[in-house]
């Protein structure tokens, strides 16, 4: 990499969000011409990162500089784009304008009067395209581009800006196999001309494939830095995970007994743009985790199931009945309950006091002809409270106020006041405190332990260590099964999409 | 793999994307959207000219262009606003208590509620700073203080209304200053000066919509807030101007009425907002923002009170006009819809 100051530096960053530290004394280093990739798992400080090195959000403490310069100042939009530009996941292009507005935005040619030149903002957008071989009519409206020609459009309107390093944010997660290897070809050849990229991507395979150097972030912090080629997967996995194995506590749980009734068969369930051909069945009395990396299918493989989309083609089968598909009230009534995947989305209603969102379910049950008797009411709810610890003053305080434990108790409790025969679970400990998570994932083996079916789409170890099967999606297809006594680097790696063996 | 880097997507025999013919047809489908309602301005005028022979004549074009040019500024200034994705109600209640305020101030005393506390040629500009202070309010409520805006121009719509009942005493100003009458009743060129106000705002409307950069940004706003700001647009500052030069417009459109028919009702543009928001839907302006043309707008506003002009020249009795402008606006909303391809939000 010789004597030439780095393309972009960033040291001793300190960055903190109320008490959440997002990065604790971090630093990374890219030089001339390489593709690097930036890993860590969920939490480890890359997106905070990203922000900072491009200039969105400014660092507590510590520098960035490009090319040995200091950055420039937070407000000066244009000098950091002449120095570093990044394809977020989210795009920042506008759909209803035209691919040629959305280049030179704020930037469209003038003529007298001050009148915009379309037909030379159409012209220099027509040259830019072609200078960097993308293949697109600059007079279509943004929205008809498909998701590859988008990122396409965002890597050349950031040349344009005259910066040679590019952040990738997670660039392959909507894409398929085919465009991702265009893309990476594409990568191959900016490379060629001198760009350097930034390569973040929950797919650690992609960085084996396209990047020459890795730097691993872990819970807010650098963790290695390290030529790819030298860096077995294993160790990578093993610097992504950290000394993990410590699991261990918790009594191993009976296995269901052989041979009960299956409860929920899936069948080559397929939707575009999210998994295809998804199959499987979960056992009375069987917990079954559903692993991935977000965007991998889990999520909504799981909201399938429950009612909250339909597939396109596939079946999904509970306890012999057919569900009308994407419709939650209908698979209430084949007995599912389910913890939806963002508790303050879909879970609660904040003002509604605990027994009126515990019981939302089970209308029915509260009295006759829809009308609600309190007395019934109160009595489901103090039972819930009891069942589940739910620490209130009773069950007529506002959910809103209540600690994200206990809110998830509450949505715990709907999704338990019908006895359901299937239990869904989506991220049911995401954003909840440690005591509060023991507690729900044993109640989650206690139910499993009464003859309900569980099916649990998580990402988190902690979750599916409660699994007797773990099924990993990438990508939107089932790609490993692991039984239960699976070891974390493997699972980790086989969500990321890395064969250990290989 | 590496050439067919070079050619792009099209030749990549594997899966493309989108083959190329279709995009010259997408391309033309995206232009003609903004000439959506020219052929059904084209039928309802040969269906006019068959239900009475008077419909196309010099004078009675005249006549529906002069009574739609007040409720078309209103529809400018909406377009604009909904553009940059906001909403703007209070619209209608500026276009009647601004030019109430002038007629209030400088109305002599005696003649109604007139203060008669200015000459008559302050009128004028009372009225326009009236109608720019009343955007400044709604932009401070909606951009600095981050309330939604169809709540805050709702309740402006029936604080302003309010206002100018309490200061006409719910009455009717007459005897309002010559400068007040200008625009409503002189003529320029043998067309009436309102009409002329009216077409001069939409062509600077279209020009500058569609060929500056101040108004391509308002699309980018509209479209998507992010995307803009990190554009370096400076979103704050262009909704601002984009509020505030509603509230003036509407003001504006306030004299021409006021102009027209020599008074200030207090009711003066009531129920108007309606209208305004039809127009501008059925002329292809969405309700989620960054999308539509000033020029659609116009040919909405044009098509609706067309339709009317022929139901009142076909002699259909005018207790039934109202029923039927609302049938029409939900008819040409279903086509606009079917026409667009899209829902409606």
């Amino acid at each position: 990499m010789g004597t030439a100051p780095p393309v972009a530096e960033a040291s001793g960053i300190v960055k903190q969000f109320d008490s959440t530290v997002a990065l604790d004394d971090a630093h990374i280093t890219i030089h001339q011409g390489q593709t690097h990739a930036l890993v860590g798992r969920n939490g480890a400080g890359k997106s905070t990162l990203v922000s900072i090195m491009t200039g969105l959000q400014a660092p507590d403490r510590g520098a960035v500089a490009f090319s040995g310069r200091p950055a420039p100042r937070l407000a000066d939009r244009d000098a950091w784009r002449r120095s570093v530009a990044c394809v977020y996941q989210k795009s920042t292009i506008i759909p209803e304008l035209t691919v040629a507005e959305n280049l030179f935005l704020h930037r469209l040619d003038r003529g007298q009067l001050g009148l915009v030149r379309w037909n030379e903002v159409r012209r220099k957008s027509r040259d830019l395209l072609h200078k960097w071989s993308v293949d697109v009519d600059v007079r279509l409206p943004a929205r008809e581009l498909t998701i590859e020609q988008r990122q396409f459009v965002e890597i050349a309107r950031a040349l344009s800006f005259g910066a040679r390093f590019i952040v990738l944010d997670e660039p392959t997660a909507q894409l398929d196999a085919a465009a991702i290897s265009r893309l990476f070809t594409r990568i191959g050849d900016l490379q060629q001309q001198g760009v350097t990229f930034l390569f973040i991507s929950h797919h650690l395979q992609e960085v084996y494939d396209i990047c020459d150097t890795v730097t691993v972030f872990r819970d807010a912090r650098h963790v290695l830095t390290a030529p790819v080629a030298d860096l077995p997967r294993g160790e990578l996995v093993a610097a992504m995970t950290g000394d993990a194995a410590e699991a261990g506590g918790r009594a191993p749980r009976r296995p269901p007994p052989a041979g009960a009734g299956r409860t929920l068969a899936v069948g080559s369930l397929t939707s575009a743009g999210s998994y295809q051909d998804v199959s499987f069945e979960v056992a009375a009395g069987e917990i079954v985790g559903l692993a991935g990396a977000a965007g991998s299918g889990r999520t909504e493989v799981a909201e399938t199931v429950v009612g909250l989309r339909a597939a396109d083609s596939g079946t999904v089968d509970v306890g012999g009945a057919r569900p009308r598909p994407g419709s939650v009230p209908g698979t209430l009534a084949a007995g599912v309950g389910f913890v939806p995947q963002d508790r303050h989305h879909q879970g609660y209603v904040p003002h509604m006091s605990i027994a009126d969102n515990g019981t939302l379910t089970v209308p029915r049950r509260l009295g006759p002809y829809g009308f609600i008797n309190g007395r019934v009411r109160e009595e489901l709810a103090r039972a819930a409270i009891d069942d589940l610890a739910i620490k209130t003053p009773g069950p007529d305080l506002p959910v809103a106020g209540l600690s994200g434990g206990n809110q998830q108790k509450v949505v715990m409790a709907r999704a338990l006041a019908n006895d359901p025969r299937l239990l869904v679970l989506i991220s049911p400990t995401a954003g909840v405190d440690v005591r509060s998570k023991e507690f729900l994932l044993h109640k989650v083996e206690q139910t499993a332990a009464g003859g309900t079916a569980v099916l649990l789409a998580s990402d988190e170890l902690d979750d599916l260590r409660v699994c007797d099967r773990v099924l990993v999606m990438v990508q939107g297809r089932v790609v490993a099964e692991m039984p239960r006594g699976w070891n974390d680097h493997e699972l980790v790696a086989a969500m990321e999409g890395v064969d250990l063996d290989a | 793999m590496p050439d067919t880097v070079a050619t792009g997507t099209h030749k990549d025999s594997a899966e493309p994307p989108r083959p190329a013919v279709s995009a010259e047809r997408r391309i033309a489908f995206a232009r003609l959207r903004d000439l959506a309602l020219i052929p059904p301005i084209i039928v309802i005028a040969v269906v006019g000219q068959l239900v009475n022979s008077v419909f196309l004549q010099t004078d009675n074009i005249i006549n529906v262009l002069q009574t739609m040019s007040e409720i078309a500024v209103l529809v400018l200034a909406e377009t604009m606003v909904l553009i940059v994705k906001k909403m703007d109600l209070s619209l209608e209640s500026t276009m009647g208590l601004a030019p109430g305020v002038a007629a209030w101030l400088t109305v002599p005393t005696g003649a109604g509620h007139g203060l008669g506390l200015l000459p008559g040629g302050w009128a004028v500009p009372v009225t326009l700073a009236v109608g720019l202070a009343i955007g400044a309010v709604n932009a401070l409520f909606i951009i600095n203080f981050g309330l939604n805006g169809f709540i805050v121009t709702l309740g402006m719509l029936i604080v302003l209304r309010g206002i100018l009942t309490g200061i006409s005493g719910g009455q009717t100003f007459f005897h309002l200053p010559g400068s007040m009458l200008y625009v409503g009743t002189t003529e320029w060129l043998g067309m009436p000066a309102s009409v002329w106000v009216c077409l001069i705002l939409f062509a600077i409307g279209i020009v500058v919509l569609g060929f500056t950069s101040f108004g391509r940004s308002l699309y980018a706003i509209g479209g998507n807030v992010d995307a803009a700001k990190a554009a370096g647009i400076r979103t704050d500052r262009v909704l601002w101007i984009v509020m505030v030069t509603a509230g003036g417009l509407a003001a504006l459109s306030g004299l021409m009425l006021s102009g027209r028919l020599a008074s200030v009702a207090s009711a003066q543009g009531n129920g108007y907002i309606f209208t305004v928001f039809a127009a501008a839907v059925i002329g292809g302006i969405s309700l989620n923002g960054g999308k539509g043309s000033v020029f659609g707008a116009f040919t909405g506003i044009l098509l609706l009170y067309l339709i009317q002009n022929v139901l009142t020249l076909g002699g259909v009795p005018a207790q039934w006009i109202g029923a039927l402008n609302g049938g029409i606006i939900l008819i040409a909303l279903a086509l606009s819809r079917v026409t667009g391809g899209k829902i409606q939000e």
